[in-house]
């Protein structure tokens, strides 16, 4: 056994420590009670609450609430498209960025609000260190917090009983930015530079032989973009970069940086609905799911290129070197850091690399690929996992409910027609934007004349890019040249359906799970913390995944597999 | 319905100047307190004059130099320029491209043209390209495979070497994260030292 399989135990067992914690930490923070940090922060809560002339506590419906969500995110948008235009006559642009073409400053700014940080640029190439700080850097922290909002609205749906509010949504954004995002993003900035991510304001530095190095405030984005499972990187490389990433133990906090709110939120919910078993059983779910999924591609990664077999060409997993698929990987982290990195970054809606998963075996890339369409509900993105995740336990529970006969139940709210047709809307809708776009492209020249590698791996690209977008995660296989005007409209409009058509149904079902009655537990109910229900839930997930991108699956990855023999 | 333009607007207003400006203005200054060289960018000085970073990797192309792993990175126009440390990237060449086993079948066949004597298989690392392009690591066996080069090019014994890639060679961190590697550029430089003893 290498060691990589060590790494990873060691990963899940770190990941546990720091989410017992933490659940409870966020449960206190949403639902206002003091903690340790509000001596400090609670002045300045309570100042902005005065600036905005609220109070905090206005009990909202679903619809103000769903509102003032979409508005908080068009000021987003807009903002971060204006930066992009203007960098040039701002401050903190050393390197004189210009401003971009309007159709890739669109897709960077929908990109980013909607926590999908698919990137048709390169950093360090086209950014300005204001619009990195200024305009990506703040979305990562409120496209963060959009989701927890909108996630213990959620949960508030479950645990009311016939209230026609959810909550505030100023106050869930303002609490979830203040007291959990901002406080864990500076410790960990501050990690990630103890190990040489940089951060600074210079200049590029030109060294005595003419090589150019990148510079710039690295650290405080890296940290909220693992955090805030955004994943856009301040270089091109991303996590890749040795200033972004510089060796195992960075790589290894990233990795925790990623699951650790997704993971602690399950407890959070647990503690919410004074059921801790509910929010351990989710959890079991999503870790049966990706304990199956890494495996798969720590064994794929390690195996070396099919391709490169008959080079004399030294492939195999040693003290000596790391060995394995090496194309487009760092030796600091090797098959196995890699791997584990793409399992993760892809279970969540992150999106970040550290190594490009365009030059992964075809059974290492189809996992991170099927992992971002089975809905990122596998740990996910901040919030956004958990809530996708809730949406596939009330299918679960409807389903079990038409086996045993009985009226499906959830918490002890009944789910009934509205649930479920909003339930199915959020699932297929990301699902029709990747089949639909996917099929687009195929047909337009312009779109594949983007493609880089030939076969099926080129479909695969494609494929790739409308999952990605759609699901907000944001990682791409690279080699596809998206900055062009379909990709950047295009994948745009899939990360705006495949954000907003899943949390505006998401906040109907809080607001209608709200009104409801709470039936107490007979003996028809189909109990939610059992690992009967556990294993219902991965079916239901892996089913309705395999259902649905199978075929799309088998004309990429698969195809490509096979043709490597 | 309440419409909520003022709270939407000062909300994103005060949340922008916190997370945008004060918390990356904040970490600036602590990481340069505490912080000062990993900050900067672990940067390596050599007379007066910045010679690189001990985390970026250079190209060498010197016989009597490691050499570090191929690098796709290109300049502003798109024409190849290895570790370019403004413009990171890879390849995204996939496993299937034939443009994959070409590169590397050209990589080999210059190492061996470099030193006819090493025939064994070459560490995969050597002939395959970074993810950023800028990866100042190779493989212990990457180093081991061109011992025998820059040991007859600088005329020196093999064996002194191969100790100076031993001394610089670092294992997995606490054992199992990551996998062992050899920095170039601080070889080479410790490399310098030996040859002008």
């Amino acid at each position: 056994m290498s060691h990589a399989w060590i790494q990873n135990l060691l990963f899940l067992g770190l990941l546990l420590a720091l989410a017992v914690p933490l659940g409870p930490f966020i449960a206190k923070v949403m639902e206002g009670e003091r903690t340790f940090l509000h001596p400090v922060l609670g002045p300045v809560e309570r100042g902005i609450y005065r600036l905005m002339g609220i109070s905090g506590e206005e009990d909202m419906g679903w619809k103000t609430y769903a509102w003032a969500i979409a508005f908080i995110n068009l000021l987003g948008i807009a903002a971060v498209f204006a930066l992009q235009n203007a960098q040039a006559a701002l401050p903190l642009n050393p390197e004189a960025m210009g401003k971009l073409p309007t159709d890739l400053a669109l897709n960077t700014a929908v990109s980013f609000v909607t926590n999908t940080n698919w990137q048709n640029y390169g950093g360090e190439s086209t950014m300005s260190y204001l619009t990195q700080m200024l305009g990506l850097t703040v979305q990562n922290f409120l496209s963060a917090a959009t989701a927890m909002a909108v996630l213990v609205a959620l949960i508030r749906g479950l645990v009311r009983r016939t209230s026609n509010g959810i909550g505030n949504a100023w106050a869930d954004l303002v609490r979830s930015t203040l007291y959990v995002l901002l406080p864990l993003s500076l410790v960990m900035a501050l990690l990630l530079v103890s190990q040489g991510v940089i951060q600074n304001l210079a200049a590029y530095v030109h060294t005595a032989s003419g090589q150019v190095i990148a510079m710039g405030p690295v650290a405080s984005q890296v940290a909220i973009k693992m955090l805030g499972t955004n994943g856009g990187g301040f270089f091109n490389a991303n996590s890749a970069h040795p200033f972004e990433n510089p060796n195992a133990l960075s790589n290894l906090i990233q990795m925790l940086a990623i699951f650790v709110i997704p993971a602690a939120l399950c407890l959070t919910f647990g503690r919410m609905v004074k059921d801790r078993r509910q929010g351990w059983a989710v959890l079991a779910a999503m870790s049966v799911i990706f304990v199956l999924a890494l495996s798969v591609t720590t064994w794929a990664e390690s195996k070396g290129n099919a391709g490169l077999k008959q080079l004399p060409v030294d492939q195999v997993v040693s003290v000596h070197q790391g060995g394995g698929n090496m194309e487009g990987k760092e030796v600091r982290f090797g098959s196995g850091a890699t791997s584990l990195f793409a399992t993760i970054t892809t279970s969540a809606s992150c999106g970040a690399i550290n190594g490009w998963h365009d030059s992964f075996n075809p059974l290492g890339g189809l996992v991170p690929l099927w992992l971002m369409e089975l809905g990122e509900v596998v740990f996910g993105g901040v919030g956004s996992g958990l809530y996708g995740m809730l949406l596939f336990a009330l299918v679960g529970v409807f389903i079990g409910g038409l086996m045993v006969g009985r009226t499906p139940e959830y918490l002890g709210k009944k789910i009934e027609a509205f649930e479920m047709k909003m339930a199915s809307i959020a699932i297929l809708l990301p699902s029709a934007a990747i089949l639909i776009g996917t099929a687009a492209a195929v047909l337009s020249t312009a779109a594949t004349a983007s493609i880089s590698n030939p076969g099926p791996h080129g479909f695969t690209q494609v494929l790739y890019a409308f999952s990605s977008c759609a699901q907000n995660n944001g990682s791409a296989f690279g080699g596809l040249n998206g900055n062009i005007p379909f990709y950047n409209y295009g994948l745009a409009l899939a990360m705006l359906v495949g954000r907003f058509g899943v949390i505006f149904p998401v906040l109907a079902v809080a607001g209608s799970l709200g009104r409801k009655k709470v039936t107490p537990e007979g003996l028809g109910t189909l109990p939610t913390h059992t690992p009967l229900f556990v294993a219902v839930l991965v079916g239901v997930v892996l089913l309705v995944g395999a259902l649905t991108y199978l075929p799309a699956l088998a004309l990429g990855p698969i195809a490509e597999q096979l043709s490597l023999r | 319905m309440n419409l909520q333009l003022r709270p939407a607007l000062v909300s994103f207003i005060a949340l922008s100047v916190l997370t945008g400006l004060a918390y990356p203005a904040l970490t600036t200054g602590l990481a340069k307190l505490i912080f000062p060289r990993q900050a900067a960018g672990s940067l390596i000085h050599k007379d007066g004059q910045v010679i690189g970073s001990e985390l970026i990797g250079q190209a060498f192309t010197s016989p009597r130099d490691f050499w570090s792993r191929p690098s796709a990175t290109v300049d502003a126009n798109g024409k190849p320029l290895p570790y370019n440390g403004a413009n990171s990237g890879g390849s995204n060449l996939a496993p299937s491209n034939p443009d994959l086993k070409k590169a590397v079948e050209e990589r080999i066949a210059a190492l061996r043209a470099a030193d006819p004597e090493a025939t064994g298989p070459v560490p995969v690392d050597l002939v395959t390209s970074s993810a950023s392009g800028l990866d100042p690591h190779i493989s212990p066996a990457a180093a081991a495979y061109q011992v025998h080069r820059v040991a007859k090019a600088r005329g020196l014994d093999e064996a002194k070497v191969r100790d100076l890639v031993a001394a610089h060679t670092e294992p997995p961190q606490i054992g199992v994260l990551g996998d062992a590697r050899v920095n170039v550029l601080k070889l080479n430089l410790a490399l310098e030292t030996l040859a002008s003893k």
